[in-house]
């Protein structure tokens, strides 16, 4: 195999992993009857806050310890993340506020303060490109020891960072959750007719909070994997995270609200976007339209759900829409 | 066998901002025993279950579960008193097996285990003759099977009291009788049983007790074996009760719609008309009486255009002559009779046939609720207008009108209508459509919820515009206010038309008796 395939596939698989945490968080927000549109905007909070922290972290200390890079930066982009979930949730659940408005309000918010931040913190490194966070980066993308090594199928399995893996952990628990135990049936009842679930004694602005939340703290991982591992400890104002928060939003849809789904997807989606590498003389433009292949999958796996009709393929019944025990 | 009270409800009071839904009823429940809960629409029948079922809680009284007062105040502290409630709207989750919707809500920190849940399910089937598939998904069912997932929850939850809310009103016969089986089983088995219906076969044929509602108050209990159904629709319907409507009699009356074998599907494929025929006449109130959900509001709807009707099916429309005072308004149409299915709701609109469709929820037909009465009036007018603009003008000032005449009260009519009471909501929309000058107007419930005096402003409405010649048509639930209305009534009965009565002479008991099938000789007129 070709050197260029081996990097094609493995950028599929960083790229296909950023949008992995996005979409699982998204499929447990979504199930329980909340679209948030934020997304983008919480991977932002993720990224920064993950950035923010270690790199005060590391600039206090002059031999910074891995172990604390890795607590403190994960911590930080998981509760921030939340934090802009609760900010979503409160508005949506609450106060019953459009999800969709509030969303795109949060991705917006999101968007903001990282880059403002990013700005700031760009300036006490010491200006564009100085900023670095080594020492955290480096704990993000050690390998596994021994078996990277292991040629080609080393380079194509064993050549990242934790991140990818405890992604495609995630995903899998997310899918046992929802489906293999009572809390996970619970929370999809709310999501399809959150009056039925009121009914059965399930408390359902509970489970819409904790969704909305802990889905959000898992989507800003993604923004956190993004600026460790994937930029390696930099910031760029280049609003590539946002464009990666909305494929996330695509993706959910593609995996029809399934995390395993997700797994696959999302390095589907990697490869599509990455494939003109391996497409000889390509000229700007031509990588442009080639990098809008994951949409294009996307309407594609739209248009068939909806002529199939399977209905376990479609949304959450009321996805989208603020419950209210005593409306009508 | 030896017969327990499950409960007792002891004057339990249960108001709605002024009206009174339970005035100070009293009922015991005992076990192995089936209990008819009988009344006519708007009885009281369901508020007064649902306060068992924890959905409201009552203003004044006391409950008392196996002789223990208790506080009901959530559909859990239901649950807990061994009390399990199958509403009429059916609470499942769509894409959820059978299983999945039976258990859910339960202790959530157990694990998941859906073979020993099926299992569990599986032994309450066997022991009460039931049949379900636990692992079918809820959307592939019927609605007899999702019953069964209804009642089945509610046992698998430990319920001994189990109270069903019109069953039967979704069942084929032969399901119907399948139920009533599967009831008698658990009435061996000691459950106590309340069944809501107004369907006095149904009471004679599975119930061992009933009792009566009447306009919120509880009217009496009877032994089944005791009563016959002459006997429960007096206690029913209960005596006349005079209301002095003005009812003068309008001489010439002229034909104006006549209905042929008018048959129309519900979308599942049953017949919600079945073969409907009758005629009505300008200078007349003809009053439409049936229980709930009879065929009423698709009746009215067909003539309006807005149901689809089975091949067959006329409705003949004679336009009013050049010389009657309402003539001349509309859309010319053939002198000798024109049929009016197959026309655009519209077409018909403009030849003159109005329907003011009041439903439950008030704003769902007719209005838009963000919009004020002006905008509202516009609906109807709009088209006529030359040019792409509106012409605000001329519905403000009938907006005006309406508001002056009908004393509706608004802050302005430019207020959003939903901000408007019930009564006031049902004004506006009554008014636009009379403002049509109509040569048949079409209502139905025109005064559901609204107090007597607002009643009677639409009354006397009603009654003017058939001094002027119009064809009225009016759907009513109340059987006093039909017999003193109007001058004709035809009796609804499943969909089909159990008898047309002369509103002058009918006696209460008459109609009531024609509501729930049980034909007189000589009722037809």
């Amino acid at each position: 195999m070709s050197d260029l395939v081996v990097r094609l596939l493995q950028s599929s698989v960083c790229f296909g992993t950023v949008i992995m945490y996005g979409a699982i968080g998204e499929i447990l927000t979504e199930r329980a009857g909340n679209l948030n549109l934020g997304v983008p905007g919480i991977m932002y909070l993720g990224g920064i806050s993950g950035l923010a922290a270690s790199f005060f972290y590391e600039s206090s200390t002059a031999d910074p310890n891995g172990l604390v890079c890795l607590v403190i930066s994960l911590l930080a982009a998981f509760l921030a993340s939340a934090l802009g979930g609760l900010l979503y949730s409160f508005l949506t659940i609450t106060l019953r506020a459009n999800q969709n408005v509030t969303g795109l309000t949060l991705t917006i918010f999101g968007g903001g303060i990282a880059n403002f931040f990013g700005g700031s913190l760009t300036s006490l490194a010491g200006g564009v490109g100085q900023i670095s966070v080594a020492a955290t980066s480096a704990v993000y993308r050690t390998t596994i020891p021994g078996l990277s090594g292991l040629g080609i199928v080393g380079k194509l399995f064993f050549n990242y960072g934790f991140m990818v893996y405890l992604a495609i952990v995630l995903a899998i628990v997310m899918h046992w959750f929802l489906n293999r135990t009572r809390r996970g049936l619970d929370l999809r009842a709310v999501g399809e007719d959150p009056a039925t679930a009121d009914a059965a004694g399930i408390n359902v602005a509970r489970n819409k909070y904790l969704a909305t939340c802990i889905g959000a703290g898992i989507s800003g991982l993604g923004g956190l994997y993004y600026t460790m591992d994937y930029i390696k400890g930099t910031w760029a104002n280049d609003g590539t995270i946002e464009s990666l928060g909305w494929l996330a939003v695509a993706l959910v849809i593609f995996a029809t609200w399934r995390s395993i789904n997700a797994i696959w997807g999302s390095y589907l989606f990697g490869f599509l976007f990455w494939v003109y590498l391996i497409i000889p003389g390509l000229a700007r433009k031509d990588i442009e339209l080639f990098k809008m292949l994951p949409y294009l999958v996307t309407i594609a796996v739209l248009v068939i759900t909806s002529l199939r009709k399977k209905r376990e393929d479609q949304p959450p019944a009321s996805l989208g829409l603020a419950y209210f025990r005593e409306e009508r | 066998m030896e017969q327990t009270f499950a409960i007792q409800m002891k004057d339990i009071t249960k108001r709605f901002g002024k009206v009174v839904a339970n005035d100070h009823v009293s009922l015991d429940i005992k076990r192995g025993e089936i209990l008819s809960l009988l009344g006519e629409n708007g009885s009281g029948k369901t508020t007064l279950m649902n306060m068992l079922a924890g959905i409201y809680f009552p203003d004044e009284g006391q409950i008392l579960v196996n002789g223990v007062p208790v506080t009901i105040a959530s559909p859990k502290d239901a649950f807990d008193c061994g009390i399990g409630m199958v509403h009429q709207h059916f609470k499942l989750v769509d894409v959820f097996t059978a299983a999945e919707n039976i258990i859910l809500g339960l202790d959530s920190r157990q694990k998941l285990d859906l073979k020993a849940v099926a299992a569990k399910i599986e032994d309450i089937c066997g022991r009460y003759g039931f049949v379900i598939d636990p692992y079918k998904k809820v959307y592939n069912m019927s609605v007899s099977e999702k019953q069964t997932v209804e009642i089945v929850k509610v046992l698998y939850r430990g319920a001994d009291i189990l109270i069903l809310d019109e069953p039967t009103a979704v069942l084929t016969p032969q399901e119907t009788d399948r139920l009533f089986a599967v009831m008698r089983n658990m009435k061996a088995d000691g459950k106590a049983m309340v069944i809501i219906t107004h369907k006095l076969h149904e009471v004679m044929d599975v119930s061992d007790r009933v009792a009566v509602l009447r306009k919120g108050q509880y009217i009496g209990d009877v032994a089944t074996a005791d009563t016959d159904p002459q006997k429960l629709t007096d206690m029913m319907v209960g005596h006349a009760v005079t209301l002095n409507i003005e009812r003068p009699l309008v001489e010439t009356r002229n034909l104006r719609l006549e209905v042929e074998d008018l048959t129309v599907l519900t979308p599942d494929g049953i017949k919600a008309l079945d073969s409907v025929s009758f005629q009505a006449f300008g200078g007349e109130i003809l009053g439409i009486a049936g229980i709930s959900g009879s065929g009423q509001k698709e009746l009215l709807e067909a003539i309006a255009g807005l149901q689809p009707t089975q091949p067959g099916s006329h409705v003949i429309y004679h336009p009013p002559a050049p010389d009657e005072p309402i003539a001349g308004q509309h859309v010319p149409v053939d002198r000798g009779g024109e049929e009016l299915l197959g026309k655009t709701p519209r077409q018909i609109h403009d030849i003159g046939v109005s329907m003011a469709f009041v439903p439950e929820d008030r704003l769902g037909m007719g209005l838009v609720g963000t919009m004020g009465m002006a905008d509202n009036m516009m609906l109807k007018t709009y088209r006529s207008g030359k040019g792409p603009l509106l012409d605000r003008k001329p519905p403000r000032q009938l907006a005006e009108k309406v508001k002056q005449e009908l004393d509706v009260l608004t802050p302005s009519i430019n207020t959003p209508v939903r901000r408007l009471s019930g009564g006031n909501v049902q004004k506006v929309l009554v008014g636009r459509e009379i403002a049509q000058e109509p040569s048949v107007l079409m209502t139905a419930y025109a005064v559901r919820g609204l107090d007597i005096n607002t009643s009677y402003t639409i009354y006397n409405l009603l009654t003017a515009e058939k001094l002027k010649g119009v064809a009225v048509i009016y759907a009513g639930e109340d059987l006093d206010v039909l017999l003193e209305l109007c001058d004709r009534i035809l009796v609804l009965c499943g969909g089909q038309v159990s008898g047309i009565l002369d509103a002058r002479t009918a006696t209460k008991e008459e109609v009531g008796l024609l509501m729930t099938k049980f034909k007189k000789e000589g009722a037809q007129a």
